[in-house]
């Protein structure tokens, strides 16, 4: 791992407030990203894991700045992404691109793909003919023949096909990093290793960076160098996979890791490991948040949320478990 | 659910003042003079400073909306041009013939309305569902005013069944009917049109839904589905219901007209025709809050019906 | 991955392009009967308003008492004359131009000035969308017929009014149906995933999002046509729209309406024709939203 990372996000934080009453004044605040710090490094996969609601979307479009957040930086190759003027900004989404989960929303039904994935081209400057022809090339690439399927409309493409066209629009613009958000959460089981091993062939063709979005555990491990667990708006966990497949540290990530179904029919699940309901971003638990569902919640757990301590190399945990371990030295 | 309910109230106001401050701007979009338009020619100068005071005509524009709207929000909207009356006392009147007359049109046009939806929804696809349709399209494009005359020419000059004019002038309820039975008809035709097509696609949607197939393939009585259809629709069929009793009303003017029925519409063409800006004004802003209470009162029974409106 | 396929390396495109959306829409139009019938009709009415001077066999405005009042039918007047003696048919064919342009002129203002103003009240949200649309609320607080009456009576009769009055009338309609359709688009991730490009506002507006909205902006306001004629025509019914001795639809129906006791045919000519001309584009209409309800 190079020294330099690729992105590095300092206490990223954003509340939606929620409005209502007569006057629609403000009553109360999703606390959807509280204070999220970490480093993406050149070339590696990292991963971003957690429940629905645990703020990995959010994430995802904060660092795209396609959502302003409150509080907190993003840099890109050390460049300030929250402070960019618009020109300045505009240079930096061609570094920066997203590949969206829902492959059925996320391509006008007006535009053939041909024409879709040119879009991006032409907004830079690129010419009409050079751009379609980029384009073309580009979704051949991905495993769509352009001749048979460039003048397509995106109502004729199944999920995948849809998909591959998401990712070659996030690639006609040589992007450096690259953030998956769900990639493949909306496709078949069978559609998804596709998807996931054109993925692996483009980041190593292209000396690609991504962060990859999931709630799938099994994805993640898959694809994942090193993977951030998310809980409720904040991390509490990294390391790299395969760290945090043999000897999970947090109660939440040792529940998702022992929750996720095994076909081995000699290990079964008996009971689910995590009981009850995620509890609400917008009035979360004082101090650790996930101590309502922990099975080792101690009372200091109430009073101050943990900081992220260092439990090994690389490995990092924010619970009071391992309050003993020295405060985590680089995130 | 009472923050929506307060919500709406607090949004009719300002409806209500820019509707207003339309009416009012009428009288200075008039060509002429303003003093013109509210008094009568032969008028004596002491009558012409006496009313430039009341009207404070010589004071700036927006201290004169003030002073009349505070003179309307008595009940005083001046006085005709033409008849020297209060204006009050003729829109009451001519108010009170108008709703009868948006009453039993709406009256039939709902009942005719909805039966004729609904049985086009659940007969899709069928004849009686391609001649309901027909009766709605032809419904929606005829002129009201030229179906009044056609009605005039059959019922009337042809057969001498029913009159063709006005309010009755003998007393009794049966000479009152003959002379409304026109006009109602007359009025229903374009709101008949509009409310069998709105109730038609209403019911469809809800019939196309899933469950509702399940409902019909788990052989649940019709009554039953059909009950569940009008629950469901309910909100869509309320606002359109609504929206044309409304147009019955504020839009009586040209049935009205055509039938001599002594109506808002009747005073509103007289005005128009006399140049009686005084009643005009005062015939519409009086609509306009009718039209926009009555909004009001649809969109609070919506919530009644579906609650998650309120919730937004 | 990429497809190596044995077709043949020299073409460009092996597949036809399947049609685009609107190749589609007018596909299905053809299909319709109703449609047919419709369009064939309005293609007519228009065109005989068009070439009125060349297809009347009178000066409409031309006519002498002792004529006044022919029946349908007459030797020299085919749909006979009216209370001043002058040929119908003559005075229908001009009275279409009247009745077209004060029936499409508003609409078309309407779906320009409903469509930029809705979907920049969409778009850009905040404070510009509440100022816009509570404007328009007050506007939609009257019934479009006293909107136009109340307008039309304040400014005056003659067709530049009626046009401008009936214009706001249905400016506020278009305004509401295009800002809530931009709503709807622009919450759609392919918008997000054209920010996410670095697109601009205008480019977003001009390849995403006018696209998708055009739309249901105009099968709405395709449906206000007729509603839009019935309406210009009541103007003039009232007086308050063309002026005589012009020949319109409405107007003749006010003039003629005194005759009714001795000519019963005469009379409901004007209306017959607003009626059929209105229907027509209902008709129109339909067709076009339902050849536009094509799969999401």
């Amino acid at each position: 791992m190079s020294a330099v990372p690729l992105l590095e996000v300092r206490g990223l934080r954003k509340h939606f407030p929620l409005r209502g009453g007569v006057l629609q004044r403000t009553y109360a605040w999703v606390r959807a990203v509280d204070d999220v710090s970490f480093d993406v490094h050149p070339a590696e996969t990292l991963g971003i894991v957690g429940e629905s609601g645990c703020g990995k979307s959010t994430v995802a479009r904060l660092i795209l700045r396609l959502i302003e957040a409150d509080r907190g930086t993003v840099r890109f190759a050390g460049e300030d992404v929250r402070g960019a003027s618009l020109d300045r900004m505009k240079r930096l989404r061609r570094d920066m691109q997203l590949v969206f989960q829902d492959p059925y929303a996320s391509l006008n039904p007006r535009l053939t793909i041909e024409d879709a994935v040119a879009f991006s081209l032409l907004v830079h400057g690129t010419s009409r003919a050079e751009a379609r022809e980029r384009a073309r090339a580009l979704l051949g690439r991905v495993g769509l023949d352009p001749r048979l399927y460039g003048r397509r409309y995106p109502h004729e493409l199944s999920g995948g096909q849809r998909q591959r066209v998401n990712i070659a629009r996030a690639l006609v613009l040589d992007p450096r990093l690259l953030v998956l958000d769900e990639p493949v959460s909306a496709l078949d089981k069978s559609v998804q290793a596709q998807v996931l091993n054109l993925l692996a062939d483009l980041k190593a063709e292209r000396a690609l960076t991504y962060v990859f979005i999931s709630h799938d555990l099994n994805v993640i491990e898959y694809v994942s160098d090193r993977v951030l667990v998310m809980y409720l708006g904040e991390i509490v966990e990294t390391g790299t996979a395969d760290a945090l497949a043999q000897s999970p540290k947090h109660p939440y990530t040792q529940a998702l890791f022992a929750s996720a179904p095994s076909l081995d029919p000699d290990h079964r699940l008996e009971r689910p490991p995590l009981s009850g309901d995620p509890p609400n971003p917008i009035d979360p638990p004082s101090g650790c948040r996930f101590r309502t569902r922990c099975a080792f919640a101690m009372p200091q757990c109430a009073a101050a949320p943990p900081a992220l301590r260092s439990v090994g190399a690389a490995h990092d945990v924010a619970c009071y478990l391992y309050e003993t371990e020295p405060a985590a030295s680089a995130i | 659910m009472w923050a929506y309910v307060g919500r709406r109230l607090l949004l009719a106001i300002p409806t209500l003042l820019g509707a207003s401050i339309i009416v009012f701007a009428m009288v200075h979009l008039a060509p002429g003079d303003p003093i013109a338009a509210v008094m009568p020619a032969e008028s004596s100068q002491a009558e012409i400073e006496a009313t430039k005071r009341a009207y404070g005509f010589d004071k700036p524009l927006p201290v004169q909306y003030l002073v009349w709207l505070g003179r309307v929000a008595q009940g005083d909207l001046g006085k005709s041009i033409a008849t020297r009356r209060a204006v009050i006392l003729d829109v009451r009147d001519a108010l009170a013939n108008s709703l009868v007359l948006a009453l039993s049109s709406s009256l039939l046009s709902f009942v005719l309305g909805i039966a004729l939806g609904l049985l086009a929804a659940f007969r899709q696809g069928r004849l009686l569902d391609k001649a309901a349709s027909a009766i709605a399209v032809i419904g929606v494009s005829v002129p009201h005013y030229w179906a009044g005359i056609i009605l005039i020419i059959v019922f009337s000059v042809q057969l001498n069944w029913l009159p063709a004019m006005g309010a009755a002038d003998d007393p009794g309820l049966l000479p009152y009917l003959r002379h409304i039975a026109l006009p109602t008809v007359a009025l229903a035709l374009i709101p008949l049109g509009i409310i069998t097509r709105v109730v038609r696609s209403a019911a469809l949607d809800v019939l196309s839904q899933e469950f509702v197939l399940a409902l019909r393939a788990k052989g649940l009585v019709s009554r039953r589905v059909f009950a569940h259809v009008v629950k469901n629709a309910a909100p869509q069929i309320l606002t359109v219901l609504g929206l044309q009793f409304g147009f019955q009303l504020g839009g009586s003017v040209l049935v009205e007209a055509v039938f001599s029925w002594p109506g808002t519409g009747y005073l509103l063409n007289l005005a128009i025709f006399q140049r009686d800006i005084p009643v005009l004004q005062g015939v519409i802003l009086v609509l306009a809050t009718f039209f926009v209470l009555l909004n009001l009162a649809v969109d609070l029974l919506q919530t009644l019906v579906d609650p998650r409106i309120a919730r937004h | 991955m990429a497809v190596t396929s044995a077709l043949p390396r020299d073409l460009d495109t092996v597949v036809g392009a399947p049609m685009s959306y609107w190749r589609t829409v007018a596909w299905r139009l053809g299909r319709d009967p109703a449609t047919l019938v419709a369009g064939t009709l309005l293609v007519l009415i228009a065109l005989s308003a068009l070439l009125a001077p060349w297809l009347a066999p009178y000066d409409p405005n031309a006519g002498s008492i002792r004529l006044r009042l022919a029946h349908v039918g007459a030797s020299a007047h085919v749909l006979g004359t009216d209370e001043q003696g002058r040929d119908m048919l003559s005075r229908l064919l001009w009275g279409g131009r009247m009745t077209l342009v004060a029936g499409l002129t508003p609409v078309l203002v309407a779906f320009v000035v409903g469509t930029v103003l809705g979907v920049l009240a969409g778009y850009v949200g905040g404070l510009t969308n509440t100022l816009v649309m509570r404007t328009m609320d007050i506007f939609y607080a009257f019934p479009a017929v006293l909107l136009a009456i109340a307008i039309s009576g304040a400014l005056g009769p003659g067709l530049p009014n009626t046009l401008i009055s009936l214009s706001i009338v249905f400016v506020p309609r278009v305004v509401r149906v295009a800002e809530s359709a931009t709503v709807q688009v622009k919450g759609l991730e392919y918008i997000a995933a054209a920010r996410a490009s670095g697109a601009g506002v205008q480019a977003i507006m001009r390849h995403h999002l006018l696209a998708n909205v055009l739309g249901p902006i105009l099968v709405f306001s395709s449906t206000q046509v007729s509603l839009c004629i019935i309406l210009a025509a009541g103007l003039s019914f009232l007086g308050l729209g063309v002026t005589p001795p012009a020949a319109e639809w409405g107007l003749m129906l006010n003039t003629l309406r005194q005759s009714i006791y001795v000519n019963a045919l005469v009379p409901a000519l004007p209306g017959l024709a607003i009626f059929v001309t209105s229907m027509a584009f209902n008709l129109l209409s339909d067709g076009l939203r339902d050849a536009m309800e094509i799969r999401a």
